[in-house]
């Protein structure tokens, strides 16, 4: 265990002395340590970031030798209208899900924190356990809630004198129950974030303002909000990724129904690159995929720095 | 940070402004509970509805709770469904993944942390950061293809190599090991430990509470997650428990007692850890890893 134990790893210099040991170590240590995760790192997320690029840009389908179509794919994409259904229905879900998914996650987590409300306990285990429950059991407790012959909220509505709503078979409603779904099940781990954040508000600001007389909107509106500003930034960010990639929800759910009206990106990749086999065309749809959510990160990042 | 679950300590007030607070308790505390019941109703309904016999399920007017409670349901997935395979595969399949992950991401997150005058750390540092923005489920096709061309088609290792790293777990080891002094490693390098030694005797050892959260945090996503397995694994004997239930839902008829009973079976592993880990689950400063 002594430095110069590993003197000879490294070359024989002019001041040989044991020191050198202990510099060769601090120089493979960390390659060591991080060595792993790099070759992983190539392996899985370059080489085939690499390969969906070139495919792109090829008819590949997955067997033989992949063709050089130019920019063929991207030109189709650009011409295919379920292409442009399917992205528009997937900022759609974005733009619904991520304000609900904030709001609610905050108010939750500022219930939890607030000193006017009890059971935080026993109510923090119950917002949180949807957190255990995975993507395609989530879909099946919601396609059992909203089914439109024997789901619980159509027998309310019946009950209550109204009519049945087309839960399963009307694309926009379709859409409200993945929104639904996704914000239920995304709000433990927010929550969470939410709850840490507003933990490290100092109170004393809220008691300068309750002295000053503000009324508890204004100082949530005034303090509260500015305080966890880079929470909130983190929390829309990643909530804005997770819904463009939103897939096996609703796959459980309603498979992306009634028809295609609901298929978001990643199932129409998933559909024409292993349905089809079209990998070329659904490599393409990738990476305009990961041209959006390279967009969405940045300009949102651009906003956070503006405002802070 | 301090993050005791209880309300903290209020200093005595007068009179006058605790009577105003609690006329706000009543109204906040019922809101609170009222989203509380909003959340646990579909998976109330659904627990009860796993118990009910296939002929009450559908019949109205509906009930809350079971008139003839049965486990038939459970029955069937555990005989028919082959509910032990599917969740075998599935645990052999979590257990590997998370031991692994544990040990790359603290390898790395100490990494990170420690060698930063290093610039190909940083650069990595980086290139992590950015795989949380452009995630791999986005390029399905390719990665099918990299699992092909390396022979893991199929295979148990398909399942467990690619999901090892995480950027989320490695960011939870390296903030960590950033808030650790660094005069510990240098006495520790005066001492004449070896660097590797340092990380295996003394740092990894310090770090229990964060690899138990990693822990449980990986073996929630291995159990739960789906497109991973999806595009893997082809063989029905090699399912994982998500994509055998989701074979149930994409049946032309749906068995809703079988499905409703084996989504149940299904979710019982992760409340059990959760009962026995809570306290490492609910830590609001783990998320301290996201924030960087």
């Amino acid at each position: 265990m002594t430095a110069t134990a590993t003197t000879s790893q490294t070359p024989a210099g002019p001041r040989a002395r044991p020191r050198r040991g202990r510099r060769a170590q601090y120089r493979l240590a960390p390659l060591a340590l991080a060595g792993a995760s790099i070759v992983l790192f190539l392996v899985f997320f370059v080489w085939p970031g690499g390969l969906g690029l070139i495919y792109s840009f090829t008819d590949y389908s997955g067997l033989g030798t992949p063709e050089f179509v130019g920019t063929d794919n991207y030109e189709r994409l650009f011409g295919d209208p379920t292409f442009y259904e399917s992205l528009t229905r997937t900022l759609l879900f974005a733009l619904l899900s991520v304000p609900l998914m904030y709001v609610m996650s905050l108010s939750v987590a500022a219930l939890l924190v607030s000193n006017h409300t009890r059971g935080k306990t026993a109510a923090k285990l119950v917002f949180f356990f949807p957190w255990l429950i995975s993507p395609i059991v989530a879909g099946v407790i919601w396609r059992w809630m909203f089914g439109e012959s024997f789901g619980f909220v159509n027998y309310v509505i019946d009950r209550l004198g109204g009519n049945p709503l087309a839960w399963q078979t009307d694309p926009d409603l379709a859409l409200m129950v993945v929104v639904i779904a996704a914000t239920w099940g995304g709000t433990a781990f927010n929550m969470l974030i939410f709850i840490a954040a507003l933990k490290n508000v100092p109170r004393a600001y809220y008691e300068a303002a309750e002295i000053d007389g503000a009324n508890a909107w204004q100082r949530f509106r005034s303090i509260t909000l500015p305080s966890i500003a880079p929470t909130s930034f983190l929390v829309i960010l990643l909530s804005s990724l997770g819904a463009m990639k939103e897939f096996a929800m609703i796959q459980a759910l309603n498979e992306g129904g009634p028809g295609t009206s609901n298929v978001l990106l990643i199932q129409y990749i998933y559909e024409t690159g292993f349905q089809r086999a079209d990998i070329g065309y659904a490599s393409a749809v990738s990476m305009v995929l990961l041209l959006i959510l390279l967009t969405i990160a940045l300009v949102q990042m651009a906003v956070n720095r503006r405002s802070a | 940070m301090s993050t005791s679950t209880t309300a903290p300590q209020q200093p005595v007030k007068p009179k006058a402004r605790k009577a105003k607070e609690l006329g706000s308790v009543v109204p906040m505390t019922t809101f609170m509970w009222l989203l509380a019941v909003l959340y646990a109703f579909p998976l109330v309904w659904f627990l009860l509805s796993a118990f009910k016999p296939g002929s009450e399920l559908f019949q109205y007017p509906l009930t809350i709770l079971p008139e003839n409670p049965t486990a038939a349901g459970f029955e069937k997935a555990w005989d028919r469904f082959d509910f032990m395979l599917y969740f075998s595969n599935t645990l052999a399949v979590a257990l590997t993944t998370t031991v692994l992950t544990v040990f790359a991401s603290a390898m790395t997150g100490y990494a990170l942390a420690k060698y930063q005058d290093k610039v190909w750390i940083r650069i990595f540092f980086v290139c992590l950061l950015a795989t949380t923005m452009l995630p791999t489920e986005v390029i399905l096709s390719p990665t099918f293809l990299v699992i092909r061309d390396l022979g893991m088609y199929d295979s148990m290792a398909g399942l467990v190599v690619p999901s090892i790293l995480t950027a989320t777990g490695v960011f939870m080891f390296r903030q960590y090991f950033v808030s650790i002094p660094d005069d510990i490693l240098e006495a520790a390098r005066i001492d004449g430990a070896r660097e590797t030694g340092i990380f295996f005797r003394i740092m990894l050892p310090m770090s229990r509470p964060i690899i138990m959260t990693l822990a449980i945090f990986s073996f929630q996503w291995r159990w739960n997650d789906y497109i991973w397995p999806l595009i893997v694994v082809g063989d029905e004997r090699k399912f994982t428990l998500q994509i055998a239930l989701r074979s149930i839902v994409g049946a032309e008829n749906i068995d809703w007692p079988l499905l409703l009973a084996a989504s149940v079976m299904s979710i019982l592993p992760l409340v059990l850890i959760f009962i026995v880990f809570q306290k490492y689950v609910m830590n609001e400063d783990i998320n301290a890893g996201l924030k960087d």
